[in-house]
């Protein structure tokens, strides 16, 4: 910290107030992705999918990186790539090990891609890295048209298949005997995933998308194992870091909204963890005598 | 030998082949209300596929299968069903109860609401199984004995008329074994549940046996203990000289091809053809 200008390339709050009315849209999107990044994220973990999120948002990169390039828009780039590689992973990897692979042959070759369009791309630079690393470039109005109705759909779309994606992920054999559609499921589940990932893309930059759409709902299975109660904390947590990061992010002129977001959602993944240790050592699995009065409702 | 009631599981000149492989034919087996079949048989010799095939996962190639009286099909709440044993992920995000409300609720669409009558139901099974008091603790942080207590306690919620059990005692401790074979046959003898029990191995659930169904090579022998679990029969099945020895209440079985050395046998076999 020998040099203040880094740390004002950081933090610098002059002029904040003006600047706030200027990314309302921005809060705006932060906050509607946070909900929906909140509670895919709850089930991105129960199905162990953390990788397969890195590579559908390189491909999704891919996708707006190859619109921007050829003039088109950058939204529905980023939708096309997802949407193609969530189904991809989704009908080629319903195996773990399958999964795995595909995607680790996949990603790479979405991110050489991308790079190749962004180099041949001359347009404005900001655009460039903003697929990458995010960006603030103040969220038109449109633009966060698009956002809202992504996750109104998302939304509708996790809270009617809730309770049977929940027992297929978890317990795929039985589910499939109690007559719940496993594989439409996880088809469905994969495109969910795939405009989810689109929306965060472009807000956080593909390299950055599982701090929201996994580190939440991580942070929060660490605290408590209640159905409600994790995704509740995991919307609450990816709201945070998404709001504010775009909050300090206006306080630098250089640095993208990406760290800021970053950090605070593992700063909160850290102190969940720290809790959730403290808690197993007091004994979170000491059994109690049951009773009518040590009830929680079902 | 008691006359048996109508039968609540009926298969009736079943046949299931993959491709060339056949796995069994002409299976007709009734398994009355209250009775114990144990199911054995070498890796593939479809004993899973049996079971998947009374849950109506797996189309029959020929014959028929019908529980209380009507054709399977997906879903049915006549059966319970208990896989093997899996430890669940130490972070899934889930009460043992919840895990076995999924029993009741888990397949129908939306969030679902709280109800009173299904935590009752819920509460009850637990306590059926002797899980009470870890209902309320994540079922990730329970022990595998604990954890395979609660698929009992998910398969029994729908009160089914036959529990299906696909090797639930792999990987258990003698003691959880113990268990999980007692809450069974506890099961059937106090509401008649007819019972499938998979099993590669007799000997934890031979005090509860009624009749056993063997697979072997595309060909199956039923019949008790006695008549199935003998050199004679075993033999004339595998078509191999087998030794069954009995030693102090457990039954030994000798020469059956189900080592892996013998099972690389087979494969090349089955290639070569």
């Amino acid at each position: 910290m020998s040099d203040p200008s880094i740390w004002q390339q950081i933090f610098d709050f002059s002029d904040y107030g003006s600047l706030l009315a200027l990314v309302h849209n921005t809060i705006i999107a932060g906050a509607v992705l946070g909900v929906v990044a909140g509670l895919i994220s709850t089930f991105v973990m129960m199905r162990d999918l953390p990788f397969a999120v890195h590579g559908i948002s390189e491909l999704s990169f891919a996708g707006a990186a190859g619109f921007l390039l050829a003039g088109g828009s950058v939204v529905i780039g980023a939708l096309t790539g997802s949407l193609v590689a969530a189904l991809v992973i989704g009908a080629l990897g319903s195996r773990a090990r399958d999964r795995n692979s595909i995607i680790g042959v996949l990603m790479p070759f979405g991110l050489g891609l991308g790079v190749l369009f962004l180099s041949l791309y001359h347009g404005r630079a900001a655009n460039k890295f903003g697929l990458l690393t995010g960006q603030i470039a103040a969220i038109d109005t449109p633009r966060l048209a698009a956002l809202i109705g992504t996750a109104i759909v998302v939304t509708a779309g996790l809270v009617i298949v809730w309770r049977p994606l929940s027992f297929a992920s978890i317990d795929p054999e039985v589910a499939a005997a109690r007559g719940v559609p496993v594989r439409l499921l996880s088809t469905v589940f994969m495109l969910l995933l795939g405009l989810t990932v689109a929306m965060s893309v472009q807000i956080v930059g593909a390299l950055l998308v599982l701090s929201v759409v996994c580190t939440p709902a991580a942070a929060a299975m660490r605290v408590t194992a209640s159905r409600v109660l994790v995704p509740v904390l995991s919307v609450a947590f990816a709201v945070t870091a998404m709001v504010g990061g775009t909050l300090l992010e206006l306080g630098s002129y250089s640095v993208p909204i990406s760290p800021y977001v970053t950090t605070i959602s593992f700063a909160i993944y850290l102190a969940c963890r720290g809790y959730g240790t403290v808690r197993s050592r007091r004994g979170w699995t000491a059994r109690r005598p049951a009773g009518p009065a040590a009830a929680a409702p079902a | 030998m008691t006359v048996r009631e109508p039968a609540v599981l009926r298969l009736r000149a079943a046949s299931l082949s993959f491709g060339r492989r056949t796995l069994w034919s002409h299976l007709d087996l009734d398994v009355s209300p209250g009775e114990f079949v144990a199911v054995l048989g070498a890796n593939g010799s479809g004993k899973t596929s049996l079971i998947r095939a009374i849950l109506g996962l797996q189309s029959l190639t020929g014959g028929t299968v019908e529980v209380a009286g009507r054709p399977v099909r997906r879903g049915s709440e006549e059966i319970g069903y208990v896989p093997q044993q899996r430890r669940a992920d130490p972070l899934t995000p889930m009460r043992a109860r919840d895990f076995v409300a999924q029993g009741l609720t888990g397949h129908r669409w939306g969030t679902g609401l709280p109800s009173a009558a299904r935590r009752r139901s819920v509460t009850a099974a637990l306590a059926a199984v002797g899980a009470a008091e870890y209902g309320d603790l994540p079922i990730g942080l329970l022990s595998g004995g604990e954890q395979q207590r609660v698929r009992i306690a998910q398969a029994l919620v729908t009160d089914p008329s036959v529990l299906l059990c696909d090797e639930p005692l792999l990987s258990l401790d003698l003691p959880s074994q113990r268990t999980v074979t007692a809450l069974v046959d506890r099961r059937r003898r106090e509401h008649r549940s007819a019972v499938l029990f998979v099993t590669h191995e007799i000997n934890p659930v031979l005090p509860y046996v009624d009749r056993v169904l063997y697979l072997a090579g595309g060909r199956f022998r039923i019949g008790e203990v006695d008549e199935v679990l003998t050199s004679a029969t075993l033999s004339e099945l595998f078509e191999a000289p087998i030794e069954v020895i009995r030693v102090g209440g457990r039954i030994l079985v000798a020469g059956t091809p189900d080592t892996p050395e013998q099972a690389h046998h087979d494969h090349h076999h089955e290639a070569a053809r």
